[in-house]
């Protein structure tokens, strides 16, 4: 006879697609599958890519004699949030020398975000946040479970111009209701690799300011946005330097290529540093509560590298590497999908920035890409130009010209994509 | 650039002008007590100063302490050069494999594929998760009864996942021992299908642990009251030195029949404390509802952290797969619970040689990193203030933090302030 169970009439949770691709691909034979899902970033050759000073620094950090296990402070070293911040905010940043800026470790992007979104909502008993459309799925689900009851969105990703719909960015947020809590992403805008120009962040600015809205800045691609780290934060250091408030959660997953050793921080700008210990100190609590204290890896392979000047210039010539080739092989996309002459605008995919592209192929296009050619992209459309190589170039852009060219008819409506994007 | 921006818009006053923020209505955060016992010990100049708040392993001089396995399993890491893909939402397979069989030894359940095991930020992001998967999933009153006292952020931890906090009599602070009659009497008095959370061994702070038959009988009356019963296993193998006798309460559970969540932290008994490599598990009753439950439990992780850092995991994993370096581990951390027992004999014994009046008997009862000295605030105060001897307030001190080389001077100042 069946036991009983507290749990029976627990129903399965909906799975997270790009899961359920990752696990479809690693269990796909097909010689030809491609993998264009999930964002992190792929050699020439198609392959996961440690850099090569991860390594080295992982190696010297297991061979030196000084390495303990201790548990970190809960906000993680005041060593590692000064690297992080100032990565952010430039090395001799004046906000971080008047101490209106600071940082706290957190789990990756993610932890950052829920981090802030914890003490936003629970602490100042913020309720409501904006998150552009599209955006990464994750963003709503981390503001809900931090407490956030108010979920809306703001025009952002325009269907007709594969542009930024700028107007109705601005409109969207000018409707916002004060202390409304706006997600911007700073670069390399997941999914549609569209980012605001400097003119146009500076009027976001404006609108920000004049409304009483509250930015959240997620940087999870510093340095995939335009190759240049010091270009790629220009909203954050333009906000800051027009005293406007804010949090921004930083990732070091992409861009030192360390996704599971979740790396990464929180910088909160203030106007008010007599407040910092009190900000610190409602922080330090929401963290204890949730994790305790952060894990030490991440920031002993940061610290190391960014502290060596050496090692540091590595980095940055690596990332310039990185995003060359991301661009290279958006230029050939888009050069070949508009040489096999595929139904559909494909000219805007060189002026996108990041490691994505917003293909504009519906879902019903995605899912036969998927079950016919075994080539990997989301119901969104979006799809990761990390995963395209020389070799597999042919093969992604036949077949995305065969699928589209076939439904053609469904092409020129520009479908309303769901808002569900995963990373 | 953005300053030159600024002059262009005409904006370069306000870089002058003080402006308003929004953060002038936040309060200072309660301070946390462990915290300041350390800095306070930081600031002390005494050469005699003893740190009793330290919640890591120190060995016999009071260092931080690598364990020589999970030292190898590093340098063979680090040889296997392993991508740093994302790993999955519920971590790697092979970490919440071993995690669950070392807890639950050979078990038909495990061998059945009842269970949900994800992998957790130590053992307080995994009582997180279960802590929130109870306060969506359980069909029960969304309650859980802690021990009389237990370890202070249980309380917030599992507030701020949405359950109510209530208690039941544990520590007698008579007889510094188990009130076990007011345990059962409290229990019984739970309303039925309530969460009960039971610390698997070495209880914190106290150091009092149920006897096997205690346990035997705790099993059978949480059975009666139909509790769910959440398990804390922070400290398996660290305890007695054996993981398998650490385990005794929550196999016995198992093999009774019950349901249960558990917690389980690497942090003491690999000395991975700053890895963060926990697990959370749920034991259910079927295959289909251990994939349903593990479903929602990776949408509970997904908006906090997306998915786990995997470098402690891989430790674990590496020592656990490894026969090798599984013994020398298991040689590891019965080393470290060996010092600690030794130490605590050689402490209650300079308290009675010093001829002090208290029956110190607890001292040695009592097991695991912690040990709830009996002394109160007063008494706590003036350690830390004659003698630089650094504890918190309710007289619990780490045994941690005790040496062969300290040990009688900390004799002498408990000796001082309670005869």
């Amino acid at each position: 006879m069946k036991k009983s169970s507290v749990f029976e009439n627990v129903e399965p949770g909906h799975p997270v697609e790009m899961n359920l691709l990752i696990k479809r691909y690693m269990e796909d034979k097909n010689e030809n599958k491609v993998n264009l899902s999930i964002g992190v970033y792929r050699t020439e050759e198609g392959k996961s890519y440690v850099l090569p000073f991860v390594k080295q620094v992982e190696k010297e950090i297991v061979n030196d004699p000084n390495l303990n296990y201790d548990y970190q402070p809960i906000l993680g070293t005041d060593s590692f949030f000064n690297i992080a911040t100032q990565l952010l905010l430039g090395e001799d940043s004046i906000h971080i020398r008047n101490k209106n800026a600071f940082g706290l470790q957190a789990l990756s992007g993610t932890g950052g975000l829920r981090s802030g979104a914890e003490f936003l909502a629970r602490i100042m008993g913020y309720t409501t946040f904006y998150y552009s459309d599209p955006s990464w799925e994750n963003h709503p689900n981390i503001f809900n479970a931090a407490g956030f009851t108010n979920e809306k969105t703001y025009r952002y990703f325009d269907r007709k111009t594969f542009g930024l719909d700028f107007d109705g960015m601005i409109e969207d947020l000018q409707n916002a209701p004060e202390k409304a809590v706006i997600i911007l992403q700073i670069c390399g805008h997941n999914p549609c690799a569209v980012d605001p120009t400097k003119e146009q962040w500076m009027k976001i600015a404006d609108v920000i300011e004049e409304k009483k809205l509250f930015p959240f800045f997620d940087a999870a691609y510093h340095g995939f946005g335009t190759g240049d780290l010091d270009e790629d934060v220009f909203p954050v250091r333009y906000f800051a330097d027009r005293r406007i408030e804010f949090f921004c959660s930083q990732s070091f997953a992409k861009n030192f290529g360390i996704y599971n050793i979740r790396c990464g921080a929180l910088t909160v700008f203030t106007n008010d540093p007599s407040k910092i210990s009190a900000i610190l100190s409602q922080m330090t609590l929401r963290i204890y509560f949730l994790y305790e204290t952060p894990p030490a890896c991440g920031p002993r392979i940061v610290s190391r590298i960014l502290q060596n000047a050496n090692l540091k210039k590595q980095w940055i010539d690596t990332l310039k590497i990185m995003t060359a080739r991301i661009t290279r092989m958006r230029q050939k996309f888009q050069d070949e999908m508009i040489r096999l002459k595929t139904p559909g605008k494909w000219d805007y995919i060189t002026k996108h920035r990041g490691m994505f592209a917003f293909t504009g192929i519906t879902p019903e296009q995605a899912e036969i890409l998927v079950d016919k050619y075994h080539i990997y992209v989301l119901k969104c459309g979006r799809i990761n130009i990390c995963g395209i190589t020389d070799e597999n170039l042919s093969y992604v852009t036949k077949s995305i010209h065969e699928v589209v060219s076939m439904t053609a008819s469904k092409v020129n409506d520009i479908v309303e994509h769901e808002k569900i994007i995963q990373y | 650039m953005s300053s030159k921006l600024l002059q262009n818009k005409g904006l370069t006053s306000i870089l002058a002008t003080r402006c308003s923020s929004w953060w002038s209505s936040v309060q200072m955060g309660p301070p946390d007590a462990i915290l300041g016992v350390t800095e306070a010990f930081k600031k002390d100049t005494n050469p005699k100063k003893i740190n009793l708040g330290v919640g890591a392993y120190r060995d016999d001089n009071g260092k931080p302490y690598v364990l020589p396995s999970v030292q190898k399993a590093e340098e063979l890491l680090a040889k296997k050069a392993l991508d740093k893909e994302y790993a999955p939402i519920s971590g790697p397979a092979d970490f919440c494999k071993l995690s669950i069989e070392l807890a639950l030894g050979e078990s038909e359940e495990l061998k059945a594929g009842l269970n949900a095991t994800v992998q957790g930020i130590s053992g307080t992001g995994s009582l997180r998760v279960g802590g929130a998967f109870l306060a969506s999933f359980f069909p029960g009153p969304k309650e859980i009864y802690l021990p009389t006292p237990s370890w202070g952020n249980h309380t917030p931890i599992f507030k701020h996942s949405g359950l109510g906090v209530k208690q039941y009599k544990y520590y007698d602070p008579k007889t510094c021992g188990l009130d076990f009659q007011g345990a059962l009497d409290d229990i019984s008095k739970i309303p039925e299908r309530s969460i009960i959370l039971l610390h698997a061994c070495a209880h914190n702070p106290t150091g009092v642990d149920p006897t096997p038959e205690q346990w035997q009988e705790l099993s059978a009356l949480i059975k009666k009251k139909n509790l769910f019963p959440y398990f804390d296993m922070a400290y398996q193998g660290f305890a007695s030195g054996s993981v398998d006798k650490d385990a005794f309460a929550v196999r016995l559970f198992i093999r009774d029949g019950h349901q249960i969540a558990l917690a389980q932290s690497y942090a003491k008994n690999m000395g991975l404390y700053g890895e963060r490599a926990g697990a959370f598990s749920l034991i259910t009753s079927s295959k289909d509802e251990a994939e349903r439950t593990l479903s929602q439990l990776k949408i509970l992780i997904r908006p906090m952290y997306s998915n786990p850092p995997i470098h402690g995991a891989r430790i674990v994993s590496t020592i656990l797969s490894t026969p090798d370096l599984r013994s020398e581990w298991l040689k590891d951390v019965k080393g470290m619970a060996d010092r600690i027992i030794s130490v605590r004999a050689t402490l209650r014994k300079n308290l009675e040689n010093l001829g002090s009046k208290k029956n110190w008997q607890h001292i040695t009862d009592q097991i695991g990193m912690f040990c709830f000295t009996g002394m109160n605030a007063d008494q706590s105060t003036r350690l830390c203030n004659e003698f630089s001897i650094y504890l918190t307030k309710d007289g619990r001190i780490s045994m941690a933090g005790v040496t062969s080389k300290n040990v009688e001077y900390l004799a002498h100042g408990i000796h001082e302030v309670t005869k």
